[in-house]
Parts: structure tokens; sequence; C-alpha cells
């Protein structure tokens, strides 16, 4: 009989390996779903692998897809790692969205292409008043910071809401709630004319290395770290968690608050109630699934688009339900945790067991 | 190394072999040929906003789109995508579907018009046909249904049928066609009933079920006694039925979903303009342009009356009909007041589409403002 038991070390190859394993485990279980719904799990299958990265198009739809939720991610991933729960991510996304929004309508005739830079200095700034909120209220009253940033997300959507229902309407737009369309000049430069891929991709890939580099190579991050696995040790050290926290937040909020400019200045070119996806929920499985790690993140945040994007080209090639995205990301998370214990535990064989033995034996 | 260890570590090799068999397999799948080349059927693809089971919207949209394929038969074939957001996605889901081979794509949310705009314009060989909007472009139209027609006989059951002479609309998001609805449906009631009120409840989103049915429970408690609604789902109607008052379904014939409270549903049918327009398409003879389809072209109905409607509410619901198909009725005839007073329409004098489209107004007897409204 097996026992599951506390490794001495937690194991090096298996913190590698585990979300390996699980991605395994997803696609074949994913194999065992399509068979049921009676469709070819080879073809399933490529579409959520092989048909997203097929062309230059498809490849830069899915940067698209995946830079707003590696900037999010990479954002919480500071907070995640500083044992700071931010889930509001979306709120701050919505703001960054509407304070953006706000730079590029005061565009005019005579303005330059460095709106653009306004723009996205505007949407961090949005994006960090209202993570800043969160620590404020976590710093002066000690609210808890899950649910505060959680239930600003609701306001944020709420203020949004009321402004483009509101004095944001396009007075040419049939009381439909949009703002106007943005001027062209206030449009986040594309990479490559035809494609939808911006220069969102290069800032995303600056972040990655900026947030490494401050994680682990700077004493503050090295601060924040220690403040998030052992408070006690940080406090005896002298490391201030007033400072942790600001510093957590406010970056995760400028990140969030980035993407949300990227994607209203960007494929959006104008602020709709409809904006959000629920990046800045999806993008907390992706800090997880990527190890709170910049460079994994990288990795999972592509994971998470081609989920996206693989389920809705199994719709329209294959038929199958919208539904099938949602589970492929469930099953991702939930084997990953499950992969997981194997970092910290490991099965030891403890002798055979007095009673019959079992059929099967398999952890 | 502790044997667990090596056991462990087999499980693992085992598993990743097994996942790199499953891609390898793909590989080699994909060299065969996937289908034989079928002789050229015309592709006709939907994007849908809400799911296909919606029972509502996107449901009369589905049917419509398997009534053309019934039509049609392997001439075309067509494809559908459920759920498609009107943000950033809806975009790539247009431009998947060119790609694809889809010369004909509709798509049937207000939400699409500037990303079937964009799209539209560098896909020029496509023809873009946007459902409920205002933009259109040389190879983008637009295509709506008189909903209101259905309102209006909507509201003549409501109006005969209401003890409490208060009428409930559960609102979607305040653009004139739902304003458009909301005034229709009490021109009906007022047309048997003068007395009638008309509440309203916004929810701001096309298909929101819990919003839906909280926003028929607080037009319920206050004293409303027939409910309609210009959303998506069923949820207003069940609410109905729960309540024990009644309720009208919209977009689709939700009989099912309330058999005691159901009065009636005002349906929509594309089935013939989705007929038209593919057929415009094969035929190249489609040009760009405006459709706006009620009664006369079968494309609004108000069907599966109920048994608790007297006959003579019934015949008066058939005069209107009649006289929608034959032109002899006309809904938006002056005189007509908006509910601070002032006259909208002079005595005698018929509204155009254009005056249609950009009503911002409620009519006398709505107990309500429109939001935003300046």
């Amino acid at each position: 009989m097996f026992k599951l038991e506390a490794r001495p070390q937690p194991s090096r190859v298996m913190s590698y390996a585990s979300p390996l394993i699980a991605l395994a485990i997803t696609i074949l279980i994913g194999v065992g779903i399509f068979l049921w719904l009676g469709k070819d799990p080879i073809k399933g299958l490529e579409m959520f692998f092989v048909e997203p990265l097929k062309s230059a198009q498809a490849i830069s739809e899915l940067t698209v897809k995946a830079v707003p939720l590696l900037l999010i991610a990479l954002g919480l991933a500071v907070c995640f790692r500083s044992n700071i729960w931010n889930i509001g991510a979306e709120g701050q996304y919505l703001l960054g969205a509407v304070a953006g929004s706000w730079v590029a309508m005061q565009a005019g005739p005579g303005t330059g292409r460095w709106i653009v830079a306004l723009i996205l200095l505007g949407g961090a700034l949005g994006g960090m008043v209202w993570s800043g909120l969160v620590a404020f209220l976590k710093d002066r009253f000690n609210a808890n910071e899950i649910l505060v940033s959680l239930m600003l997300v609701y306001v944020g959507q709420q203020f949004l809401d009321y402004l483009v229902f509101g004095p944001w309407k396009d007075p040419n737009g049939y009381n439909f709630p949009q703002t106007i369309t943005f001027l062209s000049v206030t449009k986040i430069p594309r990479l490559m004319d035809g494609y939808r891929a911006n220069i969102g991709v290069l800032i995303a890939i600056l972040a990655v290395a900026a947030l490494w580099t401050f994680l682990f190579r700077t004493y503050r991050g090295f601060q924040l770290q220690v403040g998030g696995l052992a408070p006690a040790a940080a406090r005896y050290a002298g490391f201030s968690s007033r400072v942790a926290l600001w510093t957590a937040l406010l970056v995760s909020g400028a990140m969030a608050g980035l993407a949300g400019a990227l994607e209203v200045a960007g494929p959006m070119g104008q602020l709709t109630p409809y904006l959000s996806v629920g990046y800045g929920f999806a993008a907390i499985i992706v800090a997880f699934v990527g190890r709170l790690h910049p460079v994994g993140i990288v990795f999972s945040s592509l994971l998470m688009s081609l989920f996206y994007i693989g389920g809705e080209l199994a719709q329209s090639r294959l038929g199958l339900p919208k539904a099938m995205t949602s589970v492929f990301q469930g099953l991702l998370l939930f084997t990953l945790l499950g992969c997981d214990t194997w970092i910290h535990n490991r099965l030891r064989w403890i002798g055979k067991p007095r009673t019959a033995p079992r059929r099967s034996e398999e952890a | 190394m502790s044997p667990s260890r090596t056991s462990l570590l087999c499980k693992l090799a085992a598993c990743t072999a097994l996942a790199a068999t499953a891609f390898i397999g793909c590989d080699k799948k994909k060299e065969a040929p996937a289908e034989a080349p079928k002789p050229q059927a015309f592709k006709v693809a939907f994007a849908y906003v809400g799911p296909v089971g919606d029972g509502g919207w996107t449901f009369a949209h589905d049917n419509a789109r398997k009534a053309l394929e019934k039509e049609l038969g392997d001439k075309i074939q067509t494809t559908f995508v459920e759920k498609v957001p009107e943000g950033a996605d809806a975009e790539r889901v247009f431009r998947d579907l060119a790609s694809q081979g889809n010369t004909l794509i509709f798509g049937t949310t207000f939400g699409y018009m500037e990303p079937m705009l964009k799209a539209a314009g560098d896909l020029k060989n496509v023809k873009f046909e946007h459902a409920t909007g205002y933009k259109t472009a040389e190879n983008l139209r637009t295509y709506d249904s008189r909903t209101y027609e259905g309102a209006y006989m909507a509201g003549v059951l409501a109006g005969g049928m209401t003890k409490t002479n208060t009428l409930g609309v559960v609102g979607s998001i305040p653009i004139p066609e739902v304003i458009r609805n909301i005034n229709s449906f009490t021109l009906g009631a007022q047309s048997v009933n003068p007395k009638i009120k008309t509440k309203v409840v916004w929810v701001n989103a096309w298909f929101d079920p819990p919003k839906e049915t909280e926003a028929a429970q607080s037009l319920l408690n206050q004293g409303v006694d027939v409910l309609m609604q210009n959303t998506d789902s069923s949820a207003v109607l069940q609410a109905a039925e729960k309540a024990g008052k009644y309720g009208i379904g919209w977009d689709s014939d939700m009989h099912a979903y309330g058999p005691k409270a159901h009065l009636a549903s005002s349906i929509c049918n594309w089935t013939p303009y989705y007929i038209k327009a593919t057929k415009d398409a094969m035929e190249g003879k489609w040009t760009t342009g405006k459709a706006w389809w009620g009664v006369k072209e079968g494309a609004i109905d108000l069907v599966s009356i109920s048994d608790k409607v007297p006959a003579e509410l019934k015949a008066k619901i058939d005069k209107v009909k009649a006289g929608l198909k034959d032109g002899s009725f006309v809904i938006w005839q002056g005189p007509i007041q908006d509910n601070t007073g002032k006259e909208v329409l002079a005595k005698g004098k018929v509204a155009d589409d254009e005056w249609l489209g950009g009503i911002k107004f409620f009519v006398k007897g709505v107990d309500a403002k429109v939001p935003g409204g300046k």
C-alpha cells in the first residue's frame, strides 16, 4: 500500500515537470471528452493546439488575446508573491481603459502620435488609482484586500457603464452605449500592416524582463518575497510590510490598467460596456499556472489564449459547444493543482495492507 | 535514489510518452487528406451573441439558419459561432469565418457593428450582413425586423387582459429600437384601454436571466399584471408564471416556458430574409442597403395566442395584423404625444423610417424616463 508523505525538500524535477504533466493529462481527458461527444479527438486537439498557430494571421490573433492576460498576470504575480491577494485586476483593467479612453478622446485634429504614450500612461495611472484604493483601505483600516479589490470590480463596471450610457455617449450614436470611435491618431501602432498584433507585444516582453529583474535582482523585490513567504522573518529583518503592500498593489494596478488602455485604443478603438471578457479573472489562473514566474507566465498566457481561440475554432469547424473552452481551462488548473502535490510530497510503499489488496493502486 | 522515487519517475516518463504519442499521432493524421473536396457549396456563416439555447433572440436566428439550410439544401453550407463577445474578439471571429471560405457572414447583434465594419474594410470579397446596426459599407448591409409591430399587437392583447391597468416592460438597453418597442406596446394597449400605464425597468444587458428575473419581480411588486420584455431570454415570462400573472413571449415562441402565464409570443421570423439574402449573394444580385422587414414580409408575427384571450380581443388583433399586412393600418401615425405632454407627431402625419430610427422619448402613458436621454 502507498502512503503520501512530505518530501524532505521540494522536488526540482517535479516543479518543472508538473505543468507538463498537467497539460498532458488535460489533453488525455480532452481526448476522452471529444470521443464521448462523438468527435474525432485528433481533429479536436488540432483545433486547440495546431490551428491557432497555423499562420502569421493566427499567431497575430493569438498575441492580441495573450498580451492583456500576460500583462495582468505579471502584475498579479508580484502581488501574490508578496502574499497580497488582489482579486480585482478586472476592475483595475476597466479603470485603465476608462482613463486611456479619456486621454484618447482629448485628441483633436492637430494631435500627434505622441498621444499614444499618454494613453498608455493614463491607463497605467487609472489602474493604479483603483488598486491604490485597495492599498489605502488595507493600510489605513486593515480592510481585507480580497473583498475590497473584488467589490471594486463591480464599482468599476458600473462607473464605466455610467460613462458610456451617460456623459461619454456618442452624440451621433443613436443612444447606443458607446463612445465615439477614437481618432486614428490615437490607435496603438501595429507591428505590421494587415495584422492586429500591436506594440503591446513589445511592451509585454519588456514588462517580463523588468519584472523578472525587479523580483529576482533587486533588494526591494527580495523584501517583497520574504514578506510573502515569512512575514515574521520580514518584520524581524526590518522590511516594511506597508511598503510591500503599496508596491505590490500599485505595480499590479499599473499593469492591469496598461492592459486596459492597450485594449481600448488597440483592437477596440472605442469604449463600450463590452470591453471586458474576464481577462482580470482569467489572469489569476494564468499567474498560477505560470508559477508566479514572469517567464512561466509567458507560456501560461499563450496557453490560455490557445484555449480561448481553440474553443471558437472548435465551434465553427467541428460544431463543438462553446463550453469546451471553459472545460479545458478548468481541467488544466485542476490537474496542475493535483500535480503540484508531488512537488512537496511523494508516494512511499509501506508494505502490504492487512485486508485483501485493492485492484488498482494508481495514484 | 529511493525506489519510490524511481517508480514515480517511471510514471512520469510514461505520462510524457503518452502525451507525446498523442501529439505525434496528431501530426501523422494531419497529412492524410482531411475531407474529400465537395462540389462548391456556397458557404454562409452566422455569429451569435448568445447561446443558441437562449430560447429567444439567438434561438430565433438559429432556427432561421436551419430553415435556410432546409430550403437551399446542399447548395449551401452553414456554420455558426455562438456567444461571441461584443468586444475585440468579434473581429477575429469574422476574419476567421471569412478565411474558412464563407462569403456571406451574418452578425446578429448591434455590438458587432465596428468589428464588422473593420473586417468588411479588408475583406472586400465577403458580403457582411449586420442585424440592428446603422453603419453600412459597400460590402456591409444592415437588416432588422420591425419588432415594434409585434410589440403593438402584444400591447393590444395586454391592454385587453390587464385588471390593474398597469403593464410592465423589462428593457435591455435604451436604444431607439427598444424605446420604440416599449412605446408601441403602450400605444397598442391604449388602443383598447386608454387608462393604461406602462412601467419600465432596464437591465442594461441583452441576455442576463438573473437580472431579467429581478427586474420582472420589481415590476410585479409595483402592481404590474402583464409583463413584456425586450431581452433575449424567457426569464421574465417565467417570473410571471411563478407570480400567477401574465407574460408575453419575445423573439421566439416561448409558450412552453410559462404555459399558464403566456398570452402570446411576438416572434421574429428571420427565415424569409436569410433566404432572400443568401439567394441575392448566390445570384450576384447582392447590393448594400438597409432592410427592415415586418408583418408584411412575414418577418414578424404574434403566435400561440392563449385560450384565455376572449374571441373579441383576438379579432381585434387579427384586424391589426391584416392591416399591417396590406398597409391599411399604420402604428406610428399622429397625433402622438410624449409623456411630458409635448406633441411629437402632428395629427395625420405618418412617421417615416428615419424618424422611427431616432426615437428617444417615451409616449404618453409610459411611466418612466429615458435613461441618459437629452
